[in-house]
């Protein structure tokens, strides 16, 4: 058993049967160490604060690009899909339409292309001091997460817009089930970033990959074109990906248009929990040595 | 009574020599697919062996205890699994077999400014180095204006460290370090960069908290430090632990260990550090009026000091320098092969080749005792090519010095043969 108490009461206690640390070569592939992770807390609502402070420092509109990015991808889709391309957004205003789908994806993506820098990114960190490393990886996605929150208060914002101007849009119960999906984004980005973190530590091939599957991933997701405007037959390839339902049940909640499929929904918790064992067994099993490969 | 606040049982720790595959995805995958089919490697030369399955073993079999309380020192030289020892203690890599067992927080003097983001201001660097150390947020709360104080840059704690000097840096980066109040401290002199200032600052630092009865760990190459601040040493030798003794004693089998034949110190390839080339050290000798090598030199007569070493490509400004120091870390003298204007002007620059720097001590010089020869190679205020400030040992024999009439101790480093003259008046 693994465990490090940072009270002095523990450590003072005498009695050689009481170590606070035990530092072995291998760890039970399933010892997470979440009592630690718990114990990092504070740890990681620093990461945060430092990741949110940090990233407009110096930049003339500050925090205001959390809402710019957002609005020029939007209005970029609007043109180039909406306009040139002409393809279907389920009775949907255009703009709406793109915006869920960016805003929602925004946070997947994030999370994975960040997550998958954690190794390579915080090596020198890593190579001196020892904190619970998912801690890293955790305190992204909680980064994302207020980054999420303004770009999502800003689509709201959009939507009570498009609703005062007599669009007909039909946010629904559903609408509950956000939390859900936002932790299932999370989970599958997680798991794979860390997944992929876990591999770039000796395949540097894998960070270039990323960013490019992470583009791709996008256009087999219903992201800029409804799931009904697919042809039955390329319907399952985009089912087959775990993020198709999460977009979907989104764009339903808040616009009405789209579909709920329960069987979907479940299917990607599935395959979210798969990942995210799979991921941090790799990453724990990594953390132990990277330091001796980097 | 004992109480061991470490226990390190059989640790062993293997590196894999060279590189681990190629590094990207595509090659592996070829070398992977020539070994299924029967082939040889593709990134191997042609006559070159396979190297796969090659360990260099940084530690073996390494077991000791510390008590709770005690200042222990690591010694050994450049390779023998030092800073591997502190890696795993601190949990940064973990060790290939063997177990540690550790009571208490462990920090380390490395760790200083590990973590500090150039856009947070002093403040916000503050929580989150402390954070990284391991501190909870209400520990550094309650520790504040302690660190702050310590620091002494409160006028600019508002301020993005970025705009720091980088003295203001290292004082803020080590006030949090040194706030952390660990049960188990481990000081990497060798490490620790920094001036002579910062540097002494740590050493304080280390004696304070020893005097407040807590664990040191001490890795130095500076054998005074060693014998100044620890009563106990451990002494490493490629990966083995070879000793465990009184500092004293530690510091003694390590000056004039590792030297199979005394009065002689050669340099293997795995003792040279890669950035000495083309600079490369071969062997530093003493020997007496005969030539022969000898570790023990009489007072009253002359020696001579060489060192060989080659150029692998021609070197500009080079100087071969020695350092004799006593054994308690002293410094006696400093002299380099060029310090004659003249010779400087004839061998300043050297082609590639093979050399020997030689130089004699003149007789009635040093006093009876035991000495440390250190040698260095460099180009002044360019590069220093290679540096081991304790190389040999040797002793000085004072038989038939001044004064050995009297069997008394007599202080000082110099045993010169004066012209006393006395006169009636």
């Amino acid at each position: 058993m693994t465990k490090m108490a940072i009270g002095k009461s523990e450590s003072l206690e005498k009695g050689s049967g009481k170590w606070d640390m035990i530092i072995g070569p291998h760890r039970n592939l399933f010892d997470l160490r979440l009592r630690e992770l718990w114990q990092a807390r504070d740890l990681i609502v620093l990461f945060v604060r430092r990741d949110f402070v940090s990233v407009y420092k110096q930049t003339i509109l500050g925090p205001l690009w959390y809402l710019i990015q957002p609005l020029l991808t939007t209005i970029t889709f609007t043109v180039i899909f909406g306009n040139i391309a002409k393809l279907p957004t389920d009775g949907l205003p255009q703009f709406l339409f793109y915006m869920s789908g960016t805003v929602i994806w925004t946070y997947f993506a994030s999370c994975l292309t960040k997550t998958s820098e954690t190794f390579v990114n915080n090596a020198n960190l890593f190579g001196k001091v020892y904190f619970p490393r998912l801690a890293v990886p955790i305190s992204i996605l909680i980064s994302n997460l207020i980054a999420f929150t303004i770009q999502f208060g800003f689509f709201l914002a959009f939507m009570g817009y498009f609703a005062l101007q007599g669009t007909q849009i039909h946010p629904n119960w559903w609408m509950l089930f956000t939390p859900v999906l936002l932790l299932m984004m999370a989970g599958l980005g997680l798991g794979f970033g860390i997944i992929v973190s876990s591999v770039t530590t000796k395949y540097r091939d894998l960070r270039f990959l990323v960013q490019f599957g992470a583009q791709l991933l996008m256009y087999i997701t219903p992201v800029i074109y409804p799931m009904s405007s697919i042809s039955h037959k390329y319907q399952v390839l985009i089912q087959f990906n775990p993020m198709s339902s999460v977009v979907e049940t989104f764009r339903y909640a808040f616009l009405g248009a789209g579909t709920v499929d329960l069987r979907q929904l479940a299917y990607s918790f599935g395959v979210m929990l798969v990942v995210i064992i799979i991921g941090v067994v790799m990453f724990n099993r990594v953390e132990a040595t990277f330091m001796d490969t980097v | 009574m004992s109480d061991p606040v470490i226990i390190a049982e059989n640790v062993s720790k293997a590196y894999r020599l060279g590189q681990f595959g190629s590094g990207t995805l595509t090659t592996d995958l070829k070398v992977w697919w020539a070994k299924v089919r029967g082939k040889p490697n593709p990134l191997l030369k042609i006559g070159q062996e396979e190297l796969d399955g090659e360990t260099l073993w940084a530690l073996r079999d390494v077991s000791f205890s510390v008590e709770r309380g005690m200042v222990l020192g690591i010694i050994g030289r450049n390779g023998a699994g030092k800073s591997t020892i502190l890696k795993i203690l601190s949990r940064v890599t973990a060790p290939t077999s063997g177990l540690v067992k550790v009571k208490g927080r462990i920090a380390s003097l490395l760790e200083v400014g590990t973590g500090f983001h150039p856009e947070l201001t002093g403040r916000e660097n503050i929580y989150l180095n402390g954070a990284i150390l391991g501190m909870k947020k209400v520990e550094v709360d309650s520790k504040f204006d302690e660190i702050l104080d310590f620091s002494e840059v409160e006028q600019f704690i508002d301020t993005p460290v970025k705009r720091y000097s980088s003295g203001m840096y290292v004082r803020l980066a080590f006030a949090v370090a040194a706030h952390l109040d660990p049960e188990i401290l481990v000081v990497d002199e060798v490490l620790a960069v920094g001036d002579a200032e910062f540097q002494k600052k740590c050493l304080g630092k280390m004696g304070a908290v020893a005097g407040e009865g807590r664990t040191v760990l001490f890795v130095s190459h500076n054998m005074s430090s060693i014998l100044r601040l620890t009563r106990e040493s451990i002494v490493l030798e490629k990966g083995h632990l070879v000793m465990r003794a009184s500092s004293a004693e530690a510091v003694d089998y390590y000056l004039s260990g590792g030297n199979p034949e005394a009065g002689e110190r050669t340099w293997e390839d795995d003792e040279i550090p890669a950035e000495a080339a083309p600079f490369r050290p071969i062997a530093l000798r003493l020997r007496d009026q005969a030539g022969k090598i000898v570790d023990t030199v009489r007072s009253t007569e002359a020696f001579k000091i060489e060192m060989e070493y080659s150029l692998a490509a021609p070197v500009t400004g080079l100087r071969i320098g020695i350092y004799i120091s006593t054994a308690r870390g002293e410094s006696v003298l400093t002299s380099f092969d060029t310090d004659d204007q003249k010779r400087f002007e004839k061998h300043g620059s050297r082609p590639a080749g093979h050399y020997v720097s030689g130089c004699v001590m003149p007789p009635d010089f040093l006093n009876g005792g035991r000495y440390t020869l250190g040698v260095n190679a460099s180009s002044y205020r360019v590069r220093r090519y290679f540096m081991d400030e304790q190389a040999l040992a040797f002793n000085v024999d004072t038989s038939g010095a001044p004064g050995m009439q009297w069997s008394e101790n007599r202080p000082g480093v110099l045993r010169p043969r004066l012209e006393w003259k006395i006169e009636t008046k």
